[in-house]
């Protein structure tokens, strides 16, 4: 349904854009209804760089996104604003993504503006009310506050709720959850597995890799910009076969044991080489389960 | 529309607050008092008095009367009647002058800030000639070629070359406000930058924006009275500026003439003196921090 083709991109950094800095490059992948990608790899590896040009806040630099067979990187401010009634993003820093000045549902009020102009107020506020009970949240509880008089998970979950409003088929899930404390965390995860079992596609960012075990089918490990390894989760981080999966798994901390038992053990890795040349392709290495050849 | 009523309604609750504590602030208060009660006089006198400040009408050199309540100038016209007419083309200045600097100043400062790379590095080399170009030396030369200097052209004069520091700074708080989240959100709910700029980006430098109004009313009223002051005023009115300036060519100062300089004097000082005291006040208003308790 929603489709990556190849796509790249360069930052234009330093004085009169005089130099390049390739985030991401050459990342292919789909999601399908109904399924959970879920996108990890180290920090300034360029996982909010793809989720950005997913919504279109940033463009691409080369290659194509389609949705449903049509490639949004083309179209204009029209077609955009209707790609937006069928993807939809949530951010890491609730705080951040409300105006402060504002009162927090002014949120679900603008998709009214742009979207429901014409729908009345008393079907509208039935609709807003059924959106925020999909997400557990309580009407009475949120409307009329402003954001510093509600909680991170409050917040995190009035957004999904507001993307809901849309009827979105795609959801792009930035470290939504990595500001909230571990028990609302699971809250907002169950939240997503059960808007996946209604058939959306959750593109779903994070650094965790718990979390992604968790929640998602299918996986993407990501590194200087590129796809290292990809697959069915339980293939990925059963068996990790790149380098770097392997040192990202392994560095997980596990809940019983202590760092004066057993130091995690490092491979040393290839450096960051010229980012404009082609990454390494993806070989297939078993059943639903790629890996990029180590150089 | 209704929806639009609804979200400025939502910003009330906090502008109620701070306009409470804006009234209350003494700061405020006794700024705006000057400053409005001069407009005022400014505004209305000229209704009451001769359309012609500058006839000679009196007795030369008479200090302040019942009949001529500033008494009168060397050549015999009213003080009271130059010094309201005065009065009225500062503030005329200072509001036309003020408002083309801001209007210039904001066009110039969301844009460079919201768009970003080449349209900013343009704007800024921009920003940054007009404010290390000698404005005074550009505006003695504009002025004196200008056949009739009217207080209109003064003001356009002024105005434009004024603008750099608002533009600056709101450049630089759009800047980091841009990158906030809620402005991609603005974006994923289809609106326009414009929009956004209106709606996201402004109403979080409100406050900020009303202070840059007030210091550039003030800074173009006090340009304006230094070009009258050199000679450079309109040449087919009075100003505060040029009452001065005529005074001093008179050496009402050796004369003792003290009614013909001491009053624009005095409220060119109040109306600056006034709105730099406001804004002060409001500053504590706005940033609770320096409220007192
Ligand atoms: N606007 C920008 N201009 C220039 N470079 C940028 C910009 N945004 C991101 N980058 C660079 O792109 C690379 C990828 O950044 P990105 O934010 O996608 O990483 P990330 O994987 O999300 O990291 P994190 O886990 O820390 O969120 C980084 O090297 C970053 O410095
Ligand atoms: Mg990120």
């Amino acid at each position: 349904m929603l489709e990556l083709e190849k796509v790249w991109k360069s930052y234009r950094v330093g004085s009169l854009g005089s130099k390049k800095l390739t985030a991401v490059r050459d990342v292919s992948f789909s999601i399908a209804p109904g399924e959970v990608l879920s996108v990890v790899g180290e920090s300034g590896s360029g996982k909010t760089t793809v989720g950005k040009m997913v919504l279109q806040l940033i463009s691409v630099s080369k290659g194509a996104i389609r949705l449903d067979g049509e490639d949004i990187t083309k179209t204009g401010k029209r077609g955009l604003k209707e790609y937006y009634r069928n993807v939809q993003g949530v951010f890491q820093d609730p705080f951040s993504s409300y105006n402060p000045i504002f009162r927090a549902d002014r949120v679900l009020e603008m998709v009214k503006e742009s979207y429901f102009p014409r729908v009345k107020r008393s079907e509208w506020d039935s609709k807003v009310e059924d959106s925020l009970q999909s997400v557990g949240l309580e009407a009475g509880a949120v409307l009329g506050k402003y954001p510093h008089q509600l909680s991170g998970g409050q917040l995190q979950r009035m957004l999904i709720a507001r993307a809901l409003l849309l009827d979105i088929k795609v959801l792009v899930a930035d470290e939504i959850i990595s500001m909230l404390d571990a028990s609302t965390r699971i809250d907002v995860l169950n939240l997503l597995g059960s808007l996946k079992e209604r058939g959306l596609a959750v593109l779903f960012v994070t650094h965790d890799l718990s979390l992604a075990n968790y929640i998602s089918e299918r996986v993407i490990i990501m590194r200087h910009g590129a796809i290292v390894e990809t697959g069915a989760t339980g293939k990925v981080f059963g068996d990790p076969r790149h380098p770097y999966s392997r040192n990202l798994l392994a560095s997980v901390p596990q809940l019983h044991t202590k760092w004066s038992e057993n130091p995690i053990p490092v491979v040393e890795l290839e450096p960051d080489g010229d980012r404009s040349r082609p990454p390494a392709p993806l070989t297939k290495v078993d059943e639903r389960h790629w890996v990029a050849s180590v150089g | 529309m209704t929806t639009d009523v609804m979200l400025t309604a939502d910003t009330v609750g906090q502008r109620r607050e701070n306009l409470y504590f804006a009234l209350r602030n003494p700061k405020v208060l006794i700024g705006l008092t000057i400053v409005v009660g001069l407009a005022l006089l400014g505004v209305i006198g000229p209704f009451f008095l001769s359309a012609t400040p500058n006839e000679y009408i009196g007795p030369k050199s008479e200090a302040p009367s019942a009949d001529h309540w500033l008494g009168t100038t060397y050549f015999g016209q009213d003080v009271f009647t130059q010094f309201v007419h005065g009065l009225r083309s500062s503030y005329l200045v200072g509001s036309l002058g003020g408002l083309i600097a801001f209007v210039i100043g904001m066009s110039v400062g969301f844009t460079a800030g919201y768009r970003g790379g080449l349209v900013d590095e343009f704007l800024n080399m921009l920003t940054n000639v007009v404010l290390v170009l000698p404005a005074l030396a550009v505006l003695i030369v504009i002025s004196s070629y200008l056949e009739v200097r009217g207080v209109i052209s003064q003001a356009v004069i002024i105005g434009l070359f004024s603008w750099p520091w608002v533009a600056r700074a709101v450049r630089a708080q759009t800047f980091t406000l841009r990158n906030r989240d809620y402005v991609d959100l603005a974006k994923l709910t289809g609106k326009r930058p414009g929009q956004i700029i209106m709606r996201e980006i402004m109403p979080n430098m409100a406050s900020y924006l009303l202070m840059s109004v007030i210091l550039l009313f003030g800074g173009a009223i006090l340009f304006a009275a230094m070009l009258d002051f050199i000679g450079m005023g309109p040449s087919n009115s009075v100003s505060l500026g040029s009452m001065m300036q005529q005074a001093m060519a008179w050496s009402s100062l050796h004369l003792g003439l003290w009614w013909w300089f001491v009053p624009p004097g005095a409220a060119i000082t109040l109306i600056v003196g006034g709105l730099y005291i406001t804004n002060v006040g409001l500053d504590e208003v706005f940033n609770p921090k320096l409220r007192e308790k």
